[in-house]
């Protein structure tokens, strides 16, 4: 097992590590950054004079090794938009997005594991069909429409809810179910299957043959056993949601990690979409790798294999 | 027990998250921006919203009556050109900034010297790189010498140059003001939560013989909210009470709102193609003085107002805003909306199919698509490449694009200097490179006497025309909705006037 997670560990670096060169280089060729800076209107000498006073006339390998090294102290840098150390932004706007991420998740469990149980229990009947046209549409939907016809029924014309900010716990229930729908699918639809995997088992039918009753069996028995594939799906539905963020909050004008992102992009602000990147990138990986450690002790074939 | 507790915690929240309604009965104007300012600075902000916030909190040396374009005195109570690089100033007394710090030619001094050296990185360069530095003569008489002839220095005085306390200032510097602005102005800032709001306070304490209006409504609260749609619901559901650059589809929607009304203003952003007859250019057939002139009888930009750009803007016949000192059209050729012309001058010229060109392009793009369907109508078949204003830029800087959908909104400074010199000066956006119109911009940014300026300027416009080296379209418009509740109005600069602003 600790070979497996050495193995396991090694791995997530790396990939934390190529992402954000990636991210960096693909930032770097996309524009030029003093450009973007200097903005509408600025002589070639002010252009270089940004070059020259933020180190951009280097090669692009040797400012990568500088923000890697800064970084790996914690030193993120500066905003270029903002002017304030980059860390200090994202880390002011974390918890709007965990909080985000966190009641979305929660909204997105309570919907789909009952309604993934329910057609389990009701194959192919007009049960299930319901919650495939609800997933179907869950996944189809861009997240950005919902969540404006979410504005504009329960904000604008029931007025149950604000439309806009962050301010108060209810500013986060409308982002949430949006975040939720985007997340809920592909919950919905693994639980499904992995409940009708194991109810169709022998133990399940020993338990019944033995006289438990009904919810006994579906969720002391059965739901126990499906639900293990979803906890990890769950894990990186989160990741998902972290990314997807970035348009719910933008939408909902909520001060999250999301809305900084758009802004950055925004304003080419490449140290702060860098971060941003790097951040989501390891939430995901830290997650995953979690996954596969659950994954390696539940099932001895997968470390061994 | 627990879970009881826990459940009756969030109906609290949820009752406590009452949305809080916009309007006349608190005396609180909310309004809406979709940009966050880099900084409240204005210094070292390139947003229209931070600018907006800017000319809330602080004050100029001189004013400019956005209804007669006349200069007044502000901070400043006189000044005058000494030479053609010197100005002095007089100063007025008995103005407090809003942390009770009194104003005086120290302000000014600090305020000029700090922002003009580039060491300070400053990020609006362009509004301050004309001054070489300020001295103090008197307690309340400055002057400011210029690096060189600048005659639309009174223009920038009385737009972006603001005047800031010079003890808070050297203390707090650019991040603290940026974090707690202290100014003169009429509306002092009361609370920021970067990236999120800004609220603000009416100055009882204004001075009264400032040429701006006393502020009548007491309480100003600014949102940013990034999504135009959101903002428009805030602004149904009485969330907000302003907002503005709402798109031309979403203006004509709200206008059928009972309690909302949508106003268009003109802008000072002019919209042309750019058409390079350099050297260098990779469109040689632009060189030919026919084709330009083509291209010029090819768009029916009165079509193009009504149908595609909407109410508010006009068309221009020279490049630049009509208002703006030293713009004219006086002798400059008109081209007027002739299809037949354009093929019969494309003939002459040896295309008489017409030819294939890359057309670049960045903002409005159904303007751009527009403009396609009139160049095809005369057989000139594009190859539409839209991108990133910056890419666009330095394509056509580097030689690599040679026709395109420009725009300028010359900074909202109200002088030609702001706007044509920009691309017919050799600098590195001029394609066109014309010495003849170098030579008379030249004549127009260098004099201090208004008569000479304004006849250099027009001669200039008049041979750019002549040359057909652009196609001048029209200024664009930016639509404005608010409740019926309030009386605002709108300018040619997009400086919404909150000081003026009354509720009905």
């Amino acid at each position: 097992m600790l070979a497996y997670t050495a193995k396991r560990a090694l791995l997530a670096a790396l990939v934390a590590l190529t992402v954000s060169a990636a991210c960096f280089m693909l930032v770097h060729l996309s524009t030029d950054v003093a450009v973007a800076m200097a903005g509408e209107g600025a002589r070639s000498e002010d252009i270089e004079f940004v070059r020259k006073q933020y180190g951009f006339d280097r090669p692009l390998a040797v400012q990568y090794a500088d923000w890697l090294g800064r970084a790996a102290r914690g030193d993120f840098g500066e905003s270029l938009y903002f002017r304030t150390p980059v860390g200090a932004i994202v880390w002011a706007r974390l918890p709007t997005t965990l909080l985000l991420g966190a009641l979305a998740m929660a909204i997105a469990l309570a919907l789909s594991i009952p309604l993934g149980v329910l057609a389990a229990m009701r194959p192919n009947t007009w049960v299930d069909r319901l919650t495939l046209v609800i997933a179907v549409v869950g996944q189809a939907m861009p997240s950005f429409w919902f969540a404006l016809v979410l504005i504009l029924v329960f904000g604008l014309h029931l007025g149950w809810l604000p439309i806009s900010g962050s301010e108060t716990l209810a500013h986060f229930v409308l982002p949430a179910i949006a975040l939720a729908y985007y997340a809920a699918p592909a919950i919905m639809r693994l639980t499904r299957s992995g409940m009708l995997e194991v109810l169709a088992s022998d133990y399940i039918r020993t338990a019944r043959a033995k006289g438990l009753r009904r919810p006994a069996v579906l969720f002391k028995h059965a739901l126990r056993n499906a639900i293990i594939p979803v906890v990890a799906l769950a894990a990186v539905q989160l990741g998902f949601m972290l990314g997807g963020s970035v348009v719910i909050e933008t939408v909902f004008a909520l001060n999250g990690v999301g809305y900084l992102a758009w802004e950055a992009i925004l304003h080419n602000d490449f140290p702060v979409v860098q971060a941003i990147v790097l951040l989501v990138a390891l939430f995901y990986i830290v997650l995953t790798f979690l996954a596969d450690l659950a994954n390696g002790w539940l099932d001895p074939r997968i470390r061994i294999g | 027990m627990g879970k009881r507790i826990l459940a009756a915690a969030l109906v609290a929240a949820l009752c406590i998250a009452a949305p809080s309604y916009a309007g006349k009965r608190d005396n609180t104007l909310r309004i809406a921006g979709n940009q966050v300012p880099e900084s409240l600075d204005s210094y070292f902000n390139n947003v229209r919203l931070g600018v907006i916030i800017a000319h809330h909190v602080w004050d100029h040396l001189i004013y400019r009556d956005p209804k007669t374009n006349e200069y007044k005195a502000a901070l400043a109570t006189s000044w005058k050109w000494v030479d053609e690089k010197t100005l002095e100033f007089e100063l007025r007394r008995g103005v407090r900034f809003h942390n009770g710090e009194p104003f005086d030619a120290d302000d000014v001094v600090y305020t000029f010297n700090f922002v003009s050296n580039p060491a300070n990185k400053a990020v609006t360069q362009q509004n301050v790189n004309w001054i070489e530095k300020a001295e103090k003569l008197e307690p309340f008489k400055v002057r400011v010498r210029l690096r060189q002839p600048f005659p639309a220095a009174l223009e920038y005085l009385a737009g972006p140059v603001l005047i800031y306390p010079n003890e808070y200032y050297a203390k707090v510097g650019p991040k603290g003001m940026s974090e707690k602005p202290v100014g003169s102005g009429p509306y002092k800032v009361v609370e920021h939560q970067p990236g999120r709001l800004v609220r603000f306070e009416r100055n009882a304490d204004y001075f009264k013989e400032s040429p701006r209006p006393q502020p009548t409504i007491e309480k100003l609260e600014l949102r940013l909210i990034p999504d135009q749609n959101t903002q428009a619901a805030e602004l149904m559901g009485k969330g907000l009470d302003w907002i503005f650059n709402v798109p031309p589809d979403q203006a004509k929607q709200l206008k059928s709102v009972r309690d909302l009304t949508v106003v268009a203003g003109e802008t000072m952003r002019v919209v042309w193609l750019t058409l390079a007859t350099h050297d260098k250019t990779p469109t040689a057939v632009l060189k030919d003085i026919r084709v330009r002139k083509a291209l010029n009888h090819a768009i029916d930009r009165q079509a193009m107002l009504k149908t595609v750009v909407g109410e508010g803007a006009r068309v221009i016949h020279t490049l630049c805003f009509p208002g703006q000192f030293g713009c004219t059209d006086e002798g400059a050729p008109r081209y007027s909306y002739d299809p037949a012309k354009a093929k019969a001058l494309l003939a002459e010229a040896g295309y008489p199919n017409g030819f294939e060109i890359d057309f670049y392009a960045y903002r409005e793009r159904h303007q751009t698509e527009a403009m396609i369907g009139y160049l095809r109508a005369i057989g000139v078949r594009t190859n539409l490449r839209y991108m990133q204003y910056a890419a666009m830029r330095d394509a056509l800087r580097e030689g690599k694009a040679g026709f395109g959908h420009q725009t300028w909104g010359s900074f909202s400074v109200n002088d030609v200097s702001a706007g044509t010199p920009v691309f017919f000066k050799f600098t590195l956006d001029d394609v066109n490179r014309d010495q003849r119109v170098r030579d008379l911009l030249d004549a127009g940014d260098f004099s201090v006497k208004p008569e000479v300026r304004r006849v250099a300027y027009k001669n200039a416009l008049a041979l750019i025309a002549e040359q057909a080296y652009v196609v001048p379209l029209y200024s664009l418009p930016v639509y404005y909705a608010h409740t019926k509740d309030l009386d605002f109005r709108p300018y040619p600069d997009e400086l919404p006037r909150f000081w003026e602003a009354r509720w009905k």
